[in-house]
C-alpha cells in the first residue's frame, strides 16, 4: 500500500531539483519521486501538499540531549519534539553525556533508549578516549560495530599529538570517522569570549581564532600519513576554513561543520556579559562570520549542524566567566539557516545539502536523500514564511538561546518519519 | 536612583559632575553637620568578595561621612561560601531594602548581573579585570588638583595592563576626557586589542613614559611574577619598574600615581614611592573618600 505527496515544490538536495513534484512511499520508504508525481494520482489516493516544499528530513551531526545524566535539561523524548518541530529527522548526539559513551556497551544502551524513547532516529558518536580525558583510546572497533558513527571527545580537543596520531592511524583499520573539537586546549585555558578588543573592555579572557586552525593544521600530518577520515567542528573562524580549503584541494579525507551561529552572529551579541552568547568556540568577529556564510554557500564547509546544547538557567544566570556555554539549536537550526539563503537558487540548494545530503555521507547514513530505496524521512516546509524565534515556545526543556526575536525563513508544516507524520498527534 | 557599574557607560558630563562634587568633599567642613544629612537614614551594604582594606575602609568612610548606616560582609562570612548564587544572594539583601550595594567580585560583569536583580543603586567596587570605576575618578580628581584639567595631559599606564581593572576605567575614562594615553607593559602583559580603545602600546618604559605629565603604576599581582607572563620579578623590575632612572624620561614634574597596594621593589623603587617632588600616592587615598561620598550621593539620589 503505497501513499503519494503530490502537488508539492519537491527539493531534493542531492540531485539538486528544485521544482513542481512529489514522492511515493510506502513500507517507510520511498519508492520514487520526481516531476511526474507533481499532479494528483490516478486512483485519487494521496496527501496534496498544497504547493509547499517537500525536501528531505534534516540530519543534524551535533547535539546534547541531555539523557542520560542531566534530563532535567533535555531528554530523548523533549529533545525529540524540539526536533519534529526543527523538521530535524535524524540526530546525532555527542559522547559527553553521563556516564560518558567510552564502551560498546554504552553505546548499545543509547541505541537501545533512543528506540524506546525517541520519536526520532537517534545515533551517537563514541568518545575518542576513554572519560574525555585525552589519554587512551577507546575500542573503536567494537564500538564501532555497536553502532558508534564516529569518534570524538566532544568539546574538549585531542590535544596530544601522539594520541591523536595513534587514533588516526587505528582508526583507519575500522573505517572510522575521527571528529575533532578543534581548539588547542592549552590556548582556550581560561577563554570565555573571542580574544580581542571585546574581551579586553569587558575584562574577559579571551581564546584566540588562531587557536582552532593550529589544531586542525596539525592533524593534517596524521591524516597524511593515515588516510583516516577526519571531521572538525563546529567552525567559527575564518583561519581555519582557510586550512580544510588546503586539505581538500590535496585531497585528504576532512570534512567540516559549523552552526548557525557561526555565520549569523558575531561578539558584539555577548554586549554586557549575556551568558547566552557564550558559545564553544566563542562567537567572533564579523570577518569570520561572514568568511563561515561564504564558504557554507562554496561548499567549504560541508554540514551545518545546531549544536543543540540544554543549560538550565542555574547554569547560565551568573557572572560570565562561570557560565556554561552553548544554546540550544533544534527548533531554529532551518530557519536560521534558511536566512543564508535568501532568494538565490544555488544558496537554497547549498545550505539544504548542508543539512541533509551532506552530513548523512560525511557519518555514512543511508539519510538526507529522497531517492528511490531512501528512508522516507521527509518534512513539508512554507518557505514563504517569516517568523521570529520566540524561545518561550519551544518544545526543548532548556530555553537558552540568544536569538529571540532574530527572523527565521521558512515554517516547518509537518514531518514526517518512515512515512508516518510524528510533528502532530503523537507530541501535543 | 542609579547604578555606578563602569566608566564606559558614564557620560563627559557625568564624569564632570561627579569630579566637581568630589572637590567639594576634599575637605570636609569640622563638624560635617550639614553633610551628615545627605544620606541620614540610608543603609549601604559593603559586599566585598575578594580581601580589600583601602577600597572597603573608603566607601565605609564616605558612607558614614554622609550620615548612611553601613554593613559589611565579606566572602569569609558570606553564604556564597555554603553554595548560595549570586543572585539569590542578592536577592537575599534586597529584600533587607538597602540604599546601596557596594560590591567587589572576583568576576567581570558580576556587578552587572547584580543590579538586575536589586532595587537598590550598585556601585561596583572593582570586578575581576573589568573595571574599578571610582579608582578611576579619585585618580582623575588627583590629577587634575595637580594640573589643572586632563585635556590634552600624556599619561602612561604600566605594568599588568592585561590583568588590572585599574587600567581599564582609567583608559575609558583618561581617553573620554582628551588625554592622551599610553599602555606601557611586557607583551605578556598587554591585552589583545588595546589600541582600539584609543591607548598608544609601548613595550619599554624609557619610550612608554618619555615626556609623560602622569606616570601611572600598576600592581603585578604575585600568581603573575613567576615565570607565566614574566621570567622574574628582578627581570621585571629591571625593564619595568620604576626607578628615578626611568622616571627621568618622564617631564619633570611628572605626577606619579599608584592604585595600591603596592610591591616596593617590584613595580616602583620605595625611593620614588616615597619622592614627595613626584609621588601622589598617598593623596590618591585621601581623594578616594572624597570621590566615593560623590558617588554615594550621586547613586542614590
Amino acid at each position: 500500500m503505497s501513499m503519494t505527496f503530490y502537488n508539492a515544490r519537491l527539493i531534493e538536495p542531492g540531485t539538486g531539483f528544485d521544482g513542481l513534484g512529489g514522492i511515493r512511499v510506502a513500507e517507510g520508504c520511498v519508492l520514487e519521486s520526481g516531476p511526474h508525481l507533481g499532479t494528483k494520482p490516478a486512483n485519487g489516493v494521496g496527501v496534496d501538499c498544497a504547493g509547499l516544499a517537500l525536501l528531505p528530513g534534516l540530519v543534524d551531526m551535533r547535539v546534547q540531549l541531555g539523557e542520560p545524566g542531566r534530563e532535567h535539561r533535555e531528554d530523548f523524548a523533549s529533545a525529540s519534539r524540539a526536533a519534529l518541530k526543527g523538521g530535524v529527522t535524524r540526530m546525532v548526539m555527542l559522547p559527553n553525556c553521563l556516564p560518558v559513551i567510552d564502551t560498546p556497551t554504552m553505546v548499545a544502551a543509547i541505541a537501545e533508549r533512543a528506540r524506546r524513547g525517541g520519536l526520532v532516529h537517534i545515533h551517537c558518536y563514541g568518545a575518542a578516549t576513554k572519560e574525555l580525558a585525552g589519554w587512551e583510546m577507546v575500542e573503536i572497533g567494537l564500538m564501532r560495530e555497536a553502532g558508534a558513527l564516529g569518534f570524538t571527545d566532544a568539546e574538549r580537543g585531542i590535544a596530544d599529538a601522539a594520541v591523536m596520531r595513534r587514533l588516526l592511524s587505528y582508526g583507519r583499520v575500522h573505517d572510522a570517522l575521527i571528529l575533532q573539537y578543534p581548539e588547542e586546549p592549552a590556548l582556550a585555558e581560561g577563554g570565555a569570549m573571542n580574544a580581542g578588543t571585546l574581551a579586553t573592555r569587558l575584562g574577559l579572557p579571551g581564546t584566540p581564532a588562531y587557536a582552532e586552525a593550529m589544531l586542525i593544521e596539525r592533524d593534517l600530518h596524521f591524516i597524511r600519513a593515515s588516510g583516516c577520515r577526519y571531521h572538525a567542528g563546529p567552525l567559527s573562524s575564518a583561519a581555519a576554513l582557510a586550512v580544510i580549503r588546503r586539505a581538500k584541494a590535496e585531497g585528504l579525507p576532512v570534512s567540516c561543520d559549523t552552526a548557525p551561529p557561526y555565520f549569523i552572529l558575531t561578539e558584539e551579541a555577548v554586549g554586557a556579559y549575556r551568558t547566552f552568547a557564550k558559545l564553544k568556540p566563542p562567537l567572533r568577529a564579523e570577518s569570520d562570520r561572514a568568511a563561515i556564510r561564504d564558504a557554507i554557500l562554496d561548499g567549504t564547509i560541508d554540514c551545518i549542524a545546531s549544536n543543540h546544547t540544554p543549560v538550565d538557567p542555574e547554569s547560565k544566570r551568573v557572572p560570565f566567566i562561570q557560565a556554561e556555554a552553548g544554546i540550544v539549536g533544534l527548533e531554529t537550526l532551518l530557519g536560521l539557516s534558511l536566512t543564508v539563503a535568501k532568494d538565490d537558487p544555488a544558496r537554497l540548494m547549498a545550505v539544504l545539502r548542508a543539512l541533509t545530503c551532506n552530513p548523512a555521507r560525511v557519518l555514512g547514513l543511508d539519510a538526507g536523500r529522497l531517492v528511490p530505496g531512501a528512508p522516507a524521512d521527509f518534512i513539508l516546509v512554507d518557505m514563504e514564511a517569516r517568523m521570529h524565534v520566540d524561545s518561550s515556545g519551544f518544545a526543548s526543556k532548556s530555553r537558552n538561546s540568544p536569538f529571540d526575536g532574530q527572523i527565521m525563513r521558512g515554517r516547518v508544516a509537518a514531518t514526517y518519519i518512515a512515512g508516518e507524520r510524528k510533528d502532530d498527534s503523537e507530541t501535543q | 536612583m542609579r547604578h555606578l557599574l563602569d566608566i564606559e557607560s558614564l557620560s563627559r558630563e557625568t564624569i564632570e559632575d561627579l569630579l566637581g562634587a568630589a572637590a567639594t568633599f576634599v575637605t570636609p567642613p569640622p563638624d560635617g553637620g550639614a553633610l551628615r544629612e545627605k544620606l541620614k537614614g540610608r543603609l549601604v551594604i559593603n559586599l566585598f568578595f575578594e580581601n580589600s582594606t583601602r577600597t572597603r575602609a573608603s566607601f565605609e568612610i564616605a558612607a558614614k561621612r554622609l550620615g548612611a548606616d553601613v554593613v559589611n560582609i565579606t566572602s569569609e562570612a558570606s553564604s556564597i561560601k555554603k553554595g548560595e548564587t549570586l543572585l539569590d544572594m542578592a536577592a537575599t539583601l534586597n529584600a533587607m531594602r538597602p540604599d546601596a550595594l557596594i560590591l567587589r567580585h572576583p568576576d567581570a560583569g558580576a556587578p552587572q548581573l547584580l543590579a538586575q536583580k536589586m532595587g537598590c543603586a550598585v556601585i561596583n567596587a572593582g570586578d575581576g579585570a573589568h573595571e574599578h570605576p571610582t579608582q578611576a575618578l579619585l585618580d582623575a580628581l588627583t590629577i587634575r588638583r595637580h594640573r589643572g584639567g586632563l585635556p590634552g595631559l600624556r599619561i602612561a599606564l604600566c605594568g599588568d595592563i592585561a590583568h588590572s581593572r585599574v587600567a581599564r576605567s582609567n583608559i575609558q575614562l583618561l581617553v573620554k576626557m582628551g588625554a592622551s594615553v599610553r599602555a606601557v607593559a611586557p607583551p605578556t602583559l598587554m591585552p589583545a586589542g588595546i589600541d582600539a580603545l584609543g591607548v598608544a602600546q609601548f613595550f619599554t618604559m624609557e619610550e612608554g613614559i618619555r615626556d609623560c605629565h602622569v606616570v601611572m603604576m600598576l600592581r603585578l599581582q604575585r600568581e603573575r611574577m613567576q615565570g607565566a607572563y614574566v621570567p622574574s620579578l628582578r627581570e621585571y623590575y629591571h625593564f619595568y619598574g620604576l626607578d628615578s632612572a626611568k622616571l627621568a624620561h618622564a617631564a619633570p614634574d611628572a605626577l606619579v600615581l599608584h592604585p595600591g597596594p603596592m610591591n616596593r621593589g617590584i613595580e616602583i623603587d620605595g625611593a620614588v614611592a616615597d619622592d614627595i617632588a613626584h609621588s601622589r600616592i598617598e593623596e590618591q587615598v585621601a581623594m578616594g573618600v572624597a570621590v566615593r561620598m560623590a558617588c554615594l550621593e550621586w547613586a542614590a539620589r
